[in-house]
């Protein structure tokens, strides 16, 4: 079952496996040569003619009422062309609209565009520039007077729920469970996930481990920053070329900001230079839209800074935690309670409920409890980050379960598989497992050479952390047109972040018994196909990869119906194997029946799906670490990634995406936070500061890919592309645990953090009278 | 306005006069100016690679060279890095291995690792990691770049 591949990406193989002839290979995507090249289009290289530069003004302050805007001398400056504020956005409604992914209230959307009456972070837009060149738009922009009156910043958990606390928003109010309460507040909302009897399953109990936890915000950190052309034309009629996760997602957020219909908007998607759940909510497209209407009707283009990216999006909530597990003498988890405390940043809408149902999935509970809260902050607006809100929890949770069964005596593989969650188990919320490959997962660790070999040496430690993620379905549309050499153009509107032409065309070929080469895969705009939910929740691969394989499907029977006439027999006895279409005596290549087939009439396909059932996604991991002990920077020595895929369709690109997340996560573990000093300024915005992982800082991270198909897929897919960022923090923090001898509480294990537990450790076990005497 | 300059210089084999702004960096230059806009900006300010080109055969950040600086010399960006319609062997092997997800930081890999190869034809996986550090890339996890990147140096030697 486990497809272990310990030489990572493996060059191409010949042919595909269980059956199959394209799905299991490891083609060349079809946007490849340009991307190795130069030649793709990502959203900050449209040109058009007429290009006017736009530059977006952003509050110094964290939390600050806007008293007044003067813009006259900007407007003076030679060259600008157009100034936007706030004022020249329609009024929102206060009213919640769910425009892709999640629910948004409208007026929180449109103020985080602009800001109306108050900044609520520092990088907060205030105003919009256009001019004809970037830095007379930038110059323009410092020319712009804002009066502020500054309000006390609100930046933590704990700042947020002191009973003095400034309030973000006026008309807040605490929604508990359904209950509204009358006050205003910065607690947006709590909710309560139970089972059970906790009191008794903690009585049972013959240890307990009760711990509690805080990570910092941390950035989606994407390369390409955020970047969109607008083109409002003298007809009314908008387009919008940027790089997103979805282009639909694009195109209702801004017609709902601008309060137009969605016939007068086409959104264009470019190549897109990362996202991570990032590049979901819009930020700069409406700027820019306003300012081409006013600059009369010329296309503006907003480039958002490195800094602007760190200060003003993304970023993924900083956390409060408190895990408290116990299991009974024979290491079975007898109860568990966790409670998170999540920063939403500027306005409500942390990942806190994707974080409840992550927290105890992985484990087979009879009494539990998850209590969730979502909490305003004077950071930005939190957008979702790969598994958003998991691996915070995932970090507590891990942590506490490596603490317990090394209370038990037992080995946490071991601990994990006792108490693993299988099919028919519940996730905190209820909802109930189908088949599902956890445990396969833990065992695949559990038996790799990598847990088997010792590891040896002072200031080395190994670790392991499960983590779950639920993935997702979603709304997928595709057009297939037949082309007469027996070709395919496949039109979908999935945004292609990490090899989906690939996967979603390979199915096509498989569904079609044709070859990989012959499906053209695209991405085409909000015009050409119908609603398409955004690249994300781990669902393109899975769910457009469906619509891909019914719009073979339907090709083929098409087909097959068209050759009966042109044969004269029925359809029923057209048999259709290796590319060759049958009947009796007749037979004909596809490519042959491609042209065939379309002499009266030509052929194309529409499917259209919103599959309930997907498959939920688990992964376990391993690690091995060292640590200076004089400065306190831990070095990466391996790494083993097990996870849950379902099936495979590109194993390079599922590779990819396990090597990807692990990176991103063994970053959040060790480095990444934004830093803020006491006034709420973001001092770290810049990737010198903000410091994600480089080639040197990791080692090759070795994949074990579990294939444990997914029931409700024709080829078995699980989405896989988010659940291997949940575990690796956990699996750091346990193994820095195993070389020190301290059970790190917070995120990052930055060298300063680990350096300040070690010598806190250090001077406990001095202050001990007797060592070692309990 | 800022007044406009000319430069003369040579990009990628060609001989090429443009005009630009003293203010304008190389990489503005390249992409606005010159309508190449395989150098990418992912930071602006030296961190990222993104914009590596080759500058009189040395590695640099585009982001941070005043155009004007080029004036007399000889730059190589990622559109002059495949000879003659054929994909360089890196180009191809960042195909072959997947080194690529969402593709922006790739030509700034693709330079770099070149620049690699050139000074060091033989690199061991440490000297492949050490040197590509000055690029970031937050989709792979470097494994299938660095990989790609020794493939070639195994096959050139």
């Amino acid at each position: 079952m486990a497809n272990t591949n310990p030489n990572g990406s493996g060059g191409r193989a010949a042919n595909g496996q269980n059956g199959y002839k394209v799905i299991g290979t490891r083609p060349v995507r079809p946007d490849g040569v340009d991307k190795v090249t130069g030649r793709a289009v990502y959203a900050a290289d449209v040109q058009m003619t007429g290009l006017l530069h736009g530059f977006v003004l952003r509050s110094p302050h964290a939390h600050a009422y806007i008293r007044s805007i003067d813009t006259s001398k900007a407007e003076a400056l030679p060259g600008v062309r157009a100034i936007v504020t706030a004022a020249d956005l329609p009024a929102a409604e206060d009213k919640i609209e769910d425009l892709g992914e999640g629910a948004i209230n409208l007026k929180h959307l449109s103020d985080n565009v602009l800001a109306d009456e108050k900044a609520l972070y520092h990088g907060h837009a205030v105003a919009g520039v256009a001019a004809v060149n970037p830095h007379i738009a930038r110059e323009a922009a410092e020319l712009i007077e804002v009066e502020y009156e500054l309000l006390p910043p609100v930046m933590t958990v704990d700042d947020a729920l002191a009973d003095d606390a400034p309030i973000l928003l006026d008309g807040l109010r605490t929604d508990s469970m359904g209950e509204v309460g009358a006050e205003p507040t910065n607690l947006a909302s709590f909710f309560r996930h139970q089972r059970g009897d906790l009191d008794a399953g903690f009585a049972a109990a013959e240890q307990v481990v009760d711990r509690t936890y805080r990570t910092e915000t941390v950035h989606q950190g994407y390369i390409e920053p955020h970047a969109a052309t607008a083109l409002h034309s003298a007809d009314g009629q908008i387009t919008i070329w940027t790089s997103t996760q979805g282009s639909f997602a694009v195109r209702g957020q801004v017609c709902e900001i601008l309060q137009i219909p969605v016939s007068r908007l086409k959104v264009v998607p470019t190549e897109i230079g990362g996202g991570f759940g990032g590049k979901i909510n819009v930020y700069v497209e409406p700027v820019a839209v306003l300012l081409s209407q006013k600059a009369g009707h010329e296309p503006v283009k907003i480039v958002m800074s490195r800094a602007d990216v760190l200060a003003a999006t993304g970023p993924t909530s900083g956390s409060n935690i408190r895990v408290k597990m116990g299991a009974d003498a024979g290491g079975k988890i007898t109860a568990a309670l966790a409670e998170l405390y999540y920063e939403a940043g500027a306005y409500p809408g942390s990942p806190v409920g994707a974080a409840a149902n992550v927290s105890l999935a992985p484990y087979a509970l009879e009494n539990m409890q998850v209590d969730g809260y979502d909490i305003v902050v004077n950071r930005p607006r939190s957008a979702a980050y790969r598994a958003p809100g998991g691996t915070n929890v995932a970090f507590a949770v891990e942590s506490v379960v490596d603490e317990l069964a090394e209370k038990m005596g037992m080995d946490p593989a071991e601990f994990r598989i006792l108490n693993g969650a299988k099919e028919n188990d519940r996730r905190p919320d209820g909802l109930q497992y189908a088949r599902i490959g956890h445990i396969e997962t833990v065992e695949s660790i559990r038996d790799s050479e990598h847990y088997q070999s010792p590891l040896e040496g002072k200031y080395r430690g190994r670790g392991i952390a499960s983590g779950y993620w639920n993935n997702w379905g979603g709304q997928s549309s595709a057009t297939a047109v037949l082309n007469p050499d027996g070709t395919v153009n496949l039109n979908e509107a999935s945004t292609d972040i990490g090899g989906t032409r690939a996967s979603i065309a390979m199915q096509l070929a498989e569904a079609m018994d044709i070859e990989y080469e012959q499906v053209k895969a695209r991405v085409v705009d909000t015009d050409t196909v119908s609603y398409n939910d955004v690249t994300g929740g781990s669902r393109t691969t899975y769910s457009t990869g469906l619509a891909a394989y019914n719009l073979g499907q339907q090709l083929k029977e098409e087909m097959k119906r068209r050759l009966a006439d042109h044969w004269d027999v029925p359809a029923e006895n057209i048999s259709y194997e290796d590319g060759v279409f049958e009947a009796g005596s007749e037979s004909m290549p596809f490519a042959e029946a491609a042209g065939v087939v379309q002499r009266d009439e030509p052929l194309m396909a529409s499917s259209t799906v919103h599959p309930q059932d997907f498959g939920p996604g688990f992964s376990t991991q391993l690690v091995d670490v060292e640590i200076d002990p004089e400065t306190g920077k831990i070095t990466i020595l391996r790494y083993t990634i097990a996870q849950d895929v379902g099936k495979a369709i590109h194993p390079s690109y599922v590779e990819g995406q396990m090597q990807g997340g692990v990176a991103q996560g063994i970053g959040w573990a060790i480095n990444e936070e934004y830093i803020y000093d006491d006034e709420g300024h973001l001092l770290n915005a810049s990737l010198l500061d903000y410091r994600m992982p480089t080639a040197l800082d990791l080692p090759m991270i070795e994949t074990i890919m579990v294939e444990v198909p997914h029931p409700a897929h024709p080829y078995g897919v699980r989405g896989v592309g988010e659940v291997n960022i949940v575990p690796p923090a956990g699996a750091v923090a346990n193994a820095v645990y195993a070389a020190t001898g301290v059970r790190m509480e917070k995120l990052p294990i930055s060298p300063a953090n680990l350096l300040e537990a070690m010598w806190a450790k250090e001077a406990e076990a001095a202050a001990e009278p007797v060592p070692g005497d309990d | 306005m800022a007044k406009k300059i000319a430069v003369e210089t040579t990009i990628n084999g060609e001989e090429t006069i443009f005009l630009c702004e003293p203010r304008q960096t190389l990489l503005e230059a390249l992409r606005d100016n010159l309508g190449l806009i395989g150098s990418k900006e992912g930071c602006g300010n030296g961190n990222c690679g993104a914009c590596n080109v080759l500058l009189d055969g040395v590695l640099v950040n585009s982001c941070l060279v005043l155009s004007p600086e080029i004036e007399g010399r000889d730059v190589v960006t990622i559109e002059g890095i495949a000879v003659d319609g054929e994909l360089h062997p890196l180009q191809q092997k960042f195909l072959e291995h997947a080194s690529l997800q969402c593709g922006i930081c790739t030509p700034g890999f693709i330079v770099s690792a070149k620049a690699l190869l050139d000074e060091n034809p033989d690199p061991s996986e440490h000297d492949a990691r050490l040197w590509l550090a000055g690029n970031l890339c937050r989709c792979t996890g470097y494994d299938k770049i660095v990989r790609a990147v020794l493939d070639v140096a195994e096959g050139d030697a």
